[in-house]
């Protein structure tokens, strides 16, 4: 199930990426965050219960949208464009 | 010679920047965004196809010309996008551009970081499907997408019915808009709103046209709950529960104070926006040499002040340069300025903040998401005799985490405050530390 609902915007071409290793499909200008949570419901466990999240102030601030790339390099999904084959993936944070 | 540096590319800094060149001097102006025009002018990636008038409303003709005059500047001026300011000391910046650790030496710095939502956390709060008010925003404006399908819009401020008509008119379903403030409250700020009629206006045009639309509006209404296991399934006020899947709430705006705070500006109380704030004159000095301050991130104005006060900074900085500027422009720009600071007064009655929170918030409420600190943690650390903010979080980790208290800071005052019986000026200022955001590790540094 998705979290994010596409109201507008569309016809963009799309692209590939994978989730935790599944194909999955974004648009062509979507933000990781919106690439992920328009077939998915949530981006992060959180540090100390494993609690899922899924971002929450989409400008940069709050920290809560780190998603994992390929290249072991964490990005926030919020900030981060979506390119053709990323392979993002979604740590799922610990129990204290 | 060393550079003017302008920090944040929302309308204060593109003003500030546009008003610099005019004068024959070019600046650098760094932004953390891809595409300049800051939060509330968010533009949406260049493939996008939506007219300004979707995006915008009625403000498409300003956040036009925001942008215009942005992509005018880019190639004249050194503009540094994507680029973190992530510290700041005497007449140096360090940054981060793409992975690469840069820094810049600058003769004079205009500081124009702008704002956050104002949050004050309900039960709930973290789980998938919530987001400030400026989030929702963002995810329409910008990717073209609804934050669910049923979408409650709750809390206070301007914000919240824009946001609720920008979604409903763009196809979402909007369940409710629950405003914490009562009907009473926006009468008494009726004469101080007409300052700025045309303000007014849009703002009374919003709330009536999502009535008019069938859209339940609860005013006094205050979210005590968010029920849901993975994912949001509902809410709660008062002895009402409404089915929805996503929330946007938020109480106004904060502003974005760390830089100022690391450059040594002096802070000052400041009641109108509950909050400390970097201390400027009305052309926008802060209390160092060479140091401006502009926008809302020197205390919440919204963008047309942003705008204005972005020129009048940077007209200061060209004053105290020794070169001529125009004192009529000046007369004209600080008596607007005054005139916008009434209305926020107005706005600020209209929308008064919820004193009652920290007493109703209970004990199990997570306060801070991310070092998962409750409220009766901090009340606990309070009970053993701490009051000062910075003490408390020493003590518990409140607002030690990842985003530095940008979220939880504000309300983690209100409980110091509140349970220790002080005035919430009275319990110290949250101070900012140097990276003010996370950095990764492996940082190549130009040599």
């Amino acid at each position: 199930m998705a979290l994010f609902k596409r109201l507008a915007e569309t016809q963009r071409p799309t692209v590939a990426f994978t989730l935790d290793g599944q194909p999955a499909t974004g648009l062509l200008g979507d933000t990781l965050l919106t690439a992920v949570l328009t077939c998915a419901e949530h981006l992060r466990g959180s540090d100390f219960s494993a609690e899922r999240r899924a971002g929450f102030c989409l400008m940069g601030a709050c920290q809560d949208c780190w998603v994992r790339l390929q290249d072991g390099r964490r990005v926030r999904a919020c900030a981060t464009l979506l390119e053709e084959g990323q392979a993002i993936s979604r740590d799922p944070g610990r129990q204290a | 010679m060393k550079p003017i540096v302008i920090v944040g590319a929302g309308p204060a800094g593109i003003s500030a920047a546009r008003t610099l060149l005019d004068h024959g001097v070019t600046p650098c102006l760094v932004d953390e965004s891809l595409r300049g025009g800051g939060q509330i002018y968010r533009r949406q990636p260049a493939n996008f196809q939506r007219s300004a008038k979707q995006l915008y409303g009625f403000d498409a003709s300003k956040a036009e010309a925001v942008h215009r005059t942005m992509d005018e500047l880019a190639p004249l001026i050194d503009y540094r996008p994507q680029t973190l300011v992530w510290n700041a000391e005497d007449g140096r910046l360090d940054m981060l551009n793409n992975g690469r650790a840069e820094s810049v030496e600058y003769a004079q710095l205009i500081v124009a970081t702008g704002a956050t939502d104002r949050i004050l956390p309900v039960p709930g709060w973290t789980l998938p499907g919530v987001y400030s008010l400026g989030a929702a925003q963002i995810a329409l404006k910008y990717q073209g997408c609804a934050i669910g399908e049923r979408v409650a819009f709750c809390g206070s401020g301007p914000l919240l019915y824009l946001v609720a008509y920008q979604y409903a008119k763009a196809g979402a379903k909007v369940v409710a808009v629950l405003d914490s403030a009562p009907f009473s409250a926006q009468c008494r700020a009726l004469p101080a709103l007409l300052g700025q009629p045309a303000t007014l206006a849009k703002g009374v045009y919003y709330r009536a046209w999502l009535t008019a639309h069938g859209i339940p509006v609860h005013q006094g209404a205050t979210l005590t709950q968010i029920d849901g296991e993975q994912r949001v399934k509902g809410i709660r006020w008062g002895e009402h529960t409404l089915d929805c899947d996503a929330v946007a709430f938020a109480h106004a705006l904060r502003s974005e104070t760390q830089l100022a705070d690391l450059l040594g500006c002096e802070f000052a109380w400041n009641s109108l926006n509950r909050a400390w704030l970097p201390q400027r004159d009305s052309a926008g000095r802060s209390s160092i040499l060479g140091v401006y301050l502009a926008g809302d991130g020197a205390g919440i104005m919204g963008a047309d002040a942003a705008q204005m006060a972005g020129e009048r900074a940077a007209l200061a900085v060209l004053e105290d340069a020794g070169m001529a500027t125009d004192h009529r422009r000046i007369a004209v720009l600080e008596q607007q300025l005054a005139s916008i600071q009434r209305f926020r007064h107005g706005l600020e009655t209209a929308f008064p903040f919820p004193e009652h929170w920290a007493a109703q918030a209970p004990d199990q409420l997570m306060l801070c998401r991310c070092e998962e600190v409750s409220v009766g943690e901090v009340r606990a650390v309070v009970d053993e005799g701490h009051w000062e903010i910075n003490r408390v979080k020493a003590h518990c980790r409140v607002g030690m985490g990842r985003c530095q208290g940008r979220m939880c800071g504000l309300a983690a005052a209100e409980i110091v405050a509140e349970r220790s019986g002080r005035g919430i000026e009275h319990v110290g200022r949250l101070r900012g530390q140097a990276p003010i955001k996370p950095l990764p590790f492996g940082v190549e540094v130009q040599p």
